[in-house]
């Protein structure tokens, strides 16, 4: 198994350039959330944090690099999270 | 000596799986917080305000930073780089602790103006207000012992560097201790639009 995952080792200059994409977009968020956009303030400011986390497991986790099972175990756990989410929410707003 | 194959795959997925809990811990908070919104908008718009954009931002700042050096310490132990890994490492620990000590003024001022768990003010005050507080603790104190957690499993880590215990060919539970402090820097993600930004 590990024969056919040859180490991959992520440069310096990359994880520096993800880095500073988060920083920018930490930025956005802040600043998207400043201005009155009502309601669209939440989607943005939650559709900014959802780019960072995917930047965040991408590189910094090397998800990216990683064998197929683990994006696809991470799938099921993202959609567990969002059946929870969107069950309580079914149960919240017609109850 | 007998000669033992480490399963650096299996070590992987593990830490993974152990991950996706704790991703499900979070999320039941984050679940709770929304549901809480939805049901007293007006005062977590009031409790929102009263938390420190700057705190909240400098942490932002700061945890992304700590995750920038733990990657690179992955790359550093790889390239067989000792010195720097231990240095990447060190700079990672030190950010954990600029992050609690940013996080202990933040309480300490909410303390000062009577804003605890069961404080008389929050007693006295609207329902909504003292169970947006409640979460607002709960949620980062439970964020602040992963800090804690990451930042001991950290050391442990570098003192393993250190007596090359973990060396270019063998390094897998630095690259896991990484992947639970990025982790940590996930939920923060969250947490910091969700509390400081949105309300």
């Amino acid at each position: 198994m590990t024969e056919e995952h040859a180490e991959h080792i992520l440069s310096y200059g990359k994880l520096t350039t993800v880095w500073v994409a988060l920083l920018v977009l930490t930025a956005a968020t802040i600043m998207v959330t400043r201005v009155e956009l009502g309601v669209w303030k939440v989607w943005a400011a939650l559709a900014i944090a959802s780019v960072k986390s995917g930047l965040v497991i991408a590189f910094f986790m090397h998800m990216k690099y990683e064998p197929r099972l683990f994006r696809i175990i991470l799938f099921v756990a993202l959609f567990t999270l969002a059946s929870f989410i969107g069950g309580t929410f079914f149960d919240v707003l017609y109850r | 000596m007998s000669h033992l194959e480490k399963d650096s795959f299996g070590a992987k997925l593990g830490m993974w799986l152990f991950l996706f809990t704790e991703m499900l811990l979070f999320g039941g908070v984050f679940i709770l917080y929304s549901v809480y919104l939805t049901r007293y908008p007006k005062e977590f718009g009031l409790g929102g305000h009263q938390l420190d954009l700057v705190y909240g931002a400098t942490n932002t700042v700061v945890l992304l930073t700590s995750s920038l050096f733990a990657a690179m310490s992955v790359t550093a132990i790889k390239s067989g780089a000792k010195k720097l890994t231990l240095g990447l490492l060190s700079g990672t620990v030190g950010c954990a602790f600029i992050f609690l000590g940013i996080k202990y003024l933040e309480w300490s001022a909410k303390f000062h103006h009577g804003i605890y768990p069961n404080s008389p003010k929050l007693i006295a005050g609207p329902p909504g207000e003292s169970i947006f507080f409640g979460l607002y603790y709960l949620t980062t104190g439970l964020h602040g012992i992963h800090v804690i957690v990451g930042a001991v499993l950290m050391t442990w880590t570098a003192v393993m560097v250190q007596k090359e215990r973990l060396n270019a060919n063998d390094n897998v539970t630095l690259e896991n201790v990484t992947l639970y402090w990025h982790l940590v820097d996930l939920v923060w993600i969250f947490i910091f639009p969700l509390y400081y930004l949105i309300l």
